[in-house]
């Protein structure tokens, strides 16, 4: 059941269709990624990265999520 | 008996700073808030801890609470900050002293600007 960074891109590119995302990880378990997209823009970074976790639709939740760890950057395009 | 929610509540009001982690302050057991008390520490900030390993009501609760799927939290004066990454980017931009200031919570501001040259 591991993960690919791509999976992890395309599962965010799902409710962000149009945002610049860089997902690295290889261990199926631990990734960083960074997402950059319009709709971030007047967000603070706890409701930016909310919409994230919400475009992984539990696969963060504790015992049962999939992804250990997810170093997240997000912001608006400059 | 106390739900998680009502109890969250009332620690985050009735503390300027808490940290919900994994581990405690003087013994994480998590990389991530290993680095967020290792920074409060650092900067001198008196936080309360709370170790959500210990009780799984308050684990699955505090994410609940702040609509926020990881651990750890921090809260200052109630309100939901961040997470590691969103505290570490804080610190760094000099954001989290400008939240300790606004909320009357005191840090050590050199301890601060070491953090940030050691890693600029």
């Amino acid at each position: 059941m591991a993960l690919l960074a791509s999976d992890l891109e395309a599962l965010i590119r799902q409710t962000l269709p149009d945002a610049t995302i860089t997902v690295q990880g290889d261990d199926g378990v631990h990734f960083s990624a960074e997402v950059i997209d319009e709709s971030f823009r007047g967000m603070n970074r706890v409701q930016q990265q909310r919409a994230v976790y919400a475009a992984l639709k539990g696969k963060m939740d504790g015992p049962n999520g999939v992804i250990h760890a997810l170093a997240l950057t997000t912001k608006a395009p400059d | 008996m106390t739900d998680a929610k009502t109890q969250i509540e009332e620690t985050v009001k009735a503390n300027d700073v808490v940290l919900y982690m994994k581990g405690t302050k003087d013994m994480p057991q998590c990389g991530f808030s290993s680095r967020v008390a290792g920074v409060l520490n650092f900067m001198g900030v008196d936080f309360a801890d709370v170790n959500v390993l210990a009780d799984e009501a308050i684990r699955q609760g505090v994410k609940d609470y702040s609509d926020w799927p990881t651990v750890p939290q921090l809260y200052v004066k109630g309100e939901f900050v961040g997470g590691c990454d969103i505290i570490t980017e804080m610190t760094l931009s000099g954001e989290l002293d400008d939240l300790f200031e606004k909320s009357g919570v005191s840090y050590d501001k050199e301890a601060a600007d070491k953090i940030r040259e050691a890693n600029a």
